[in-house]
């Protein structure tokens, strides 16, 4: 068995020395490590739920305190959390339907303290179903779960009855969740990938900022199935991955055009289409990318050029950007923006009043608000801005909000 | 052995079995040198807060994320400090990081130190040589396989050095980290490193290459804007080498240096030049301060304050490079400026100001302060309307009300600072008292134990001691006011050693003062004027010159001169007083001549000179009698000054003589000139030809030369008349 608490430092450690960057990295990692805490930690034999819940609290603290700037590790967290509320909340109901059925059919039936306040915390909480739910769930449910538990009545009982076996069941349920969701980090591309052709037209002319695995998959996807277009891609100073990506998409027979950051402008009234990934989708409707985004952000509103986000799902974060545990940017080294070779002597300390004379900033992200955005093409389908609000709502529970970080010691 | 016997059975094995050993490095956790003194008596250098870090983590986190696996760390100076403080940190628990130490007590150099690690055996394979001072942020994939392929081809290919670009001016000779120029000559092609000087003498001007280095390589570029980085790709070799050469020392100026000058072994170092990546290591002060304000603008990148690298203090980057941590106390008319860092804890009073400059933990710094370009370590208390200029103030210090730190001050551990006290520029101020005799193992980072340290004991106590110390000292001996710190105040002012006094500026955290910069500017100007004059008056011939008790090599050309003209005037004058045959003469003027490295032109000249200065001290009354005395000394001498006027060009240099003669030194004969000249062709002495050459390069002179040319204008109009009367008389007898 691997050490538990080694796993959880050396993530700590990696996402602390920025070794794993980008959102799909942390996202997977994050997810993976949690599937490892919930399938590896100790529970009580009582509330079990409330218990796991804790504990990967606990670790995603700890995680999202390493390298705040990584917003799809704190999502990741709440996914979880929020997984493991939902199995409760269908237990509890389950239990509860049990529970009215035993109580209409067996009269020696003796209830469990214990089961009697899951099942009172399960009612509260089931006033307020997510979309997601009820949409995948109500319609059906009723019937289902009537007839299922009429039919295996003495099983369904039976299964209630016993603590281990149900612990067992919640955990295989809760992780076979948490697989899912790695399977959706994993694929998502795909998945968006698909509605290419229902987004790009022939002969329209796309742009796009930056290297976005997404964005790749997507344009490829719209090539394979015989799209024709033409492709513009900004170089994405000073990481310049607008040169990867051309390299790439080059490679997979796209005819790709590579212009300047500040030939964006220029270039827009062409354009048919603008199509970038980002590093996170905020609550509100607005989007962080690499830096630049905005400018082109703007440049396509002055055109009524239509500005697509394509993301995956995990990247969707309930924060807003106006929250001040969201470190929005971050400044990286100057040595991509410039030489220290060659700039050296602007930085000698030796002369005059020791200040240095020469400073520069080297922002990694963007922010870009909602107004700007036209549409999220997400694995779930395409989305207005202002409907991230109700995404968020089905995806997170309230309560994981604010991870509670323990304060530094 | 051992060591060696793995490094030679490896090139054996296939390429798979090489990758399988891990990546070592060598951290030395002592610098074997007194540069941090008074600070590095109470704590070893490697433990000194670097933007609030200690040093070593900035060592070790490159390490680890650069994919070295174990790390040896050797711990000389204050060894259990080293050790106890890795204990405590994250670094022993790392996954897939080992952290091992070797304690030494007798170690005073690096070569000491890889001597002790070669006999523990403990490295397998290729490993990183570094220092625990260094900050860095390079990847090693890259050098780390050119090292490796260059080996496998070239078994002597043993090292490879980091190098790193870093323009600086060339007014101070110093790097912009406080070091000395460094001199590097490189092949272009196979990056080999061929010549490395970092002592260079500047007062030469030159740097001296050996001629073979020319022959041997078709190119070499040298440079001298390039920084070493002091991080070193070994081979297991090195440590033999060192162990083989038991008085290599230092790692550059014996060992490095030792490789290029011995060509025996054959055994080759080359170089790796990172052009995106940051490495710098501490040296001095200067490069403290240099590296903690490339660390604020963020070139150490992920090695950043705000970046949990190490640790766990949270620190926030907020506008205009400014690094708070979450919880300082700070009033709301305080300024903290630009680039400025704040630890945890930190309480600031009203109006207080603070740029450049980083402030540790839990520090009291009270009203009206202003705190410019200091480093600040933890538990400092500064009272109120103090003025902190370019400091080191390091922990647990208190700079009472109104005190004054000039710029480069450093206040080692624990140091009161009287009230309104100033403590004067570039002053050291350390608890204990300054060594008085120089260790003989000065290398050395820690005291000596006999000389009374002073334990981590409370604040009172030290007051106390340190006190009765003083109060000892002052009834021994008078001591002056060295333990004068202001009322209140404890501690010594180290007097600056003698010799490195003038140096204080160089390695000081604080800007050069303008004065010394322009005075450094100054010198250069003036070496280079010496530089130019040298050039240009060196001798046409390539002969060497005589040793001669008279003249020394680095003599100025004019002074050779006058000299050898007083000599020559010596002579003739022996001669004349005690009538010596011209002959001896002829000979005395040649063994001159060639003693001074003078040619016939200049015995010409001299010897004309002696002539004219004894006609000159005949007694005369008039000009007429001096005219006579002059051609009496002439005809006398005239078989002598024939044998140096073979020559036109000699002949015209006797004129030029003669001229310089009636201007300056004897007025007498400037209107005798044209009589003289005319006597001097009439004994056959001057030719016509040499009066005509001499015309002729007068006519583009000035008009204030041609003074004795309108002179004589009537004896050149005869000269050029007669040959032409001759030419029409040959002509008329053909």
């Amino acid at each position: 068995m691997v050490d538990l608490q080694g796993l959880v430092n050396e993530l700590v450690s990696k996402l602390r020395r920025r070794k794993v960057e980008g959102s799909r990295a942390t996202a997977r990692l994050t997810a993976e490590l949690l599937r490892s805490v919930i399938s590896q930690s100790k529970l009580p034999a009582t509330n079990q739920p409330a218990a796991l819940i804790d504990a990967v609290r606990d670790v995603g603290g700890k995680l999202i305190a390493a390298n705040p700037i990584e917003l799809a590790v704190g999502n990741i967290v709440r996914r979880v959390l929020h997984i493991i509320r939902e199995e409760d909340h269908s237990n509890a109901r389950d239990a509860v339907e049990g529970f009215r059925l035993s109580v209409g059919g067996d009269n020696d039936y003796i209830v469990e303290q214990d089961h009697l306040n899951l099942s009172v915390a399960a009612q509260s909480s089931l006033c307020r179903p997510s979309l997601h739910s009820l949409l995948e769930r109500s319609p059906n449910s009723a019937t289902t779960y009537f007839t299922a538990t009429s039919e295996d009545d003495s099983e369904e009982k039976r299964k209630s009855l016993d603590p281990i076996a149900r612990s067992l069941e919640f955990r295989r349920k809760v992780i076979s969740a948490v697989n899912d969701l790695i399977e959706d980090i994993n694929t998502c591309h795909l998945v968006i990938a698909e509605l290419a052709v229902e987004h790009i037209h022939p002969n329209e002319v796309i742009l796009t900022f930056g290297h976005s695995r997404t964005v790749k998959e997507f344009l490829c996807a719209a090539r394979e199935k015989k799209r024709s277009f033409g492709l513009f891609v900004a170089e994405g100073a000073p990481k310049y991955q607008g040169h990867l990506l051309a390299k790439e998409l080059a490679a997979r027979g796209l005819q790709t055009t590579v212009i300047t950051d500040s030939a964006v402008f220029a270039m827009i009234s062409r354009v048919n289409m603008v199509i970038v990934g980002v590093h996170a989708v905020m609550a509100n409707g607005g989007v962080i990318g690499p830096v630049g985004l905005n400018m082109v952000a703007l440049a396509a509103q002055k055109h009524a050029v239509p500005f697509v986000v394509v993301t995956g799902t995990h990247k969707l974060c309930p924060l807003y950007p106006n929250n001040p545990e969201v470190s929005l940017n971050e400044m990286r080294s100057p040595s991509e923006v410039l030489s220290f070779e060659e700039f050296s002597d602007c930085m000698d300390y030796r002369i005059g009043t020791g200040a240095p004379q020469l400073h520069v900033v080297n922002p990694a992200f963007d922010y870009v608000p909602p107004e700007l955005v036209s549409l999220f093409i997400t694995d779930i389908g395409g989305y207005y801005p202002s409907y991230m609000y109700r995404l968020i709502a089905d995806y997170y529970s309230s309560d994981d909000v604010v991870i509670q970080q323990k304060p530094a010691s | 052995m051992g060591a060696q016997k793995k490094g030679a059975t490896r090139f054996s094995e296939d390429p798979e079995e090489l990758a399988r050993v891990p990546l070592q490095a060598i951290l030395l956790a002592d610098s074997f040198t007194t540069k941090f003194r008074p600070i590095t008596l109470d704590r070893p250098k490697v433990l000194l807060p670097l933007v609030n870090v200690p040093m070593i983590n900035y060592t070790l986190a490159w390490l680890e994320s650069a994919g070295v696996e174990e790390v040896i760390v050797f711990c000389c100076a204050h060894s259990k400090q080293v050790i106890n403080y890795l204990e405590s940190s994250e670094w022993f628990s790392h996954p897939n990081f080992s952290v091992m130490t070797i304690e030494s007590h007798n170690s005073i150099s690096a070569g000491d130190a890889l001597r002790l690690i070669y006999e523990r055996n403990v490295i397998q394979g290729d490993f990183v040589l570094i220092s625990g001072d260094t900050v860095s942020n390079m990847s090693l994939t890259q050098v780390l396989k050119e090292h490796k392929e260059r080996k496998k081809k070239d078994s002597n290919a043993i090292m490879t050095m980091i190098i790193k670009r870093s323009k600086s001016s060339s007014i101070i000779q110093q790097s912009r980290l406080g070091t000395d120029e460094l001199f590097m000559a490189i092949d272009p092609n196979t990056k080999q490193l061929l010549y490395y000087e970092d002592k260079a003498d500047h007062s030469k001007g030159a740097i001296c290459l050996d001629k073979l280095l020319l022959t041997d390589n078709p190119s070499i570029s040298l440079h001298n804007d390039k920084q070493d980085c002091y991080i070193d790709i070994c081979s297991p070799e090195v440590l033999s080498l060192f162990t083989d050469n038991f008085d290599y020392q230092h790692l550059r100026r014996h060992f490095v240096k030792g490789l290029l000058v011995d060509d025996i072994m054959g055994y080759k170092v080359f170089t790796h030049e990172i052009h995106s990546n940051y490495a710098a290591r501490i040296d001095n002060f200067r490069s403290y301060g240099s590296i903690s304000k490339d660390i604020i603008q963020r070139w150490t990148y992920p090695f950043v304050p705000d970046v949990k690298f190490f640790g766990n203090s949270a620190i926030k980057l907020e506008r205009q490079g400014m690094y708070r941590a979450s919880d300082v106390v700070q009033s709301r008319s305080a300024e903290v400026g630009s680039f400025t860092v704040i630890g945890n804890g930190t309480r600031i009073g009203n109006n207080t100001k603070i740029s450049n400059s980083v402030v540790g933990e839990g520090c009291t710094i009270g009203s009206n302060v202003s705190i410019e370009g200091s480093y600040i370590w933890d538990n400092v208390i500064i009272e109120d309307g103090c003025k902190l200029m370019h400091s080191i103030v390091c922990d647990g210090v208190v700079i009472k009300s109104g005190a004054v730190l000039d710029p480069g001050v450093v206040l080692s551990f624990k140091v009161i600072i009287g009230q309104q006290f100033v403590v004067p520029s570039y002053s050291k101020v350390s608890l204990f008292q300054q060594p008085t005799k120089q260790d003989s193992d000065e290398e050395l980072e820690y005291a000596d134990n006999s000389s009374g340290i002073v334990e981590n004991s409370s604040m009172a106590d030290t007051v106390d001691k340190s006190n009765g110390q003083l109060t000892s000292e002052l009834l021994d001996e008078e001591c002056g006011p060295t333990y004068e710190l202001g009322t209140g105040g404890v501690g010594y002012i180290w007097s600056i050693c003698e010799g490195s006094h003038e140096e204080e500026w160089r390695h000081s955290i604080a800007p050069i003062p303008a004065d010394k910069l322009a005075e450094a500017m100054q010198t250069t100007d003036d070496d280079l004027e010496l530089l130019t004059q040298d050039g240009s008056v060196l001798p046409p011939s390539g002969e060497l010159k005589p040793d001669s008790n008279y003249s020394d090599d680095n003599e100025d050309p004019r002074d050779v001169s006058i000299y050898f003209e007083k000599e020559v005037e010596a002579t003739f004058l022996r001669a004349v007083h005690e009538n010596i045959k011209e002959d001896n003469v002829i000979l005395e003027v040649n063994s001159l001549r060639l003693s001074y490295n003078k040619l016939f032109t200049d015995c010409a000249g001299a010897i004309f000179y002696s002539l004219m200065k004894l006609a000159l001290e005949t007694p005369h009354s008039s000009p007429s009698e001096l005219c006579n005395s002059t051609m009496d000394v002439v005809t006398k001498w005239k078989k002598l000054l024939k044998s140096y006027l073979t020559d036109i060009d000699e002949q015209i240099e006797v004129i030029q003589k003669f001229e310089e003669i009636c201007l300056e030194s004897a007025k007498e004969f400037s209107p005798l000139f044209s009589k003289i000249l005319f006597h001097l062709y009439d004994k056959d002495l001057i030719q016509e030809d040499a009066i005509l050459k001499w015309d002729d390069e007068k006519k583009n002179a000035d008009e204030a030369d041609k003074v004795f040319v309108k002179q004589s204008e009537k004896f050149i109009q005869w000269l050029r008349e007669a040959p032409e009367e001759d030419d029409e008389e040959e002509d008329e007898e053909e």
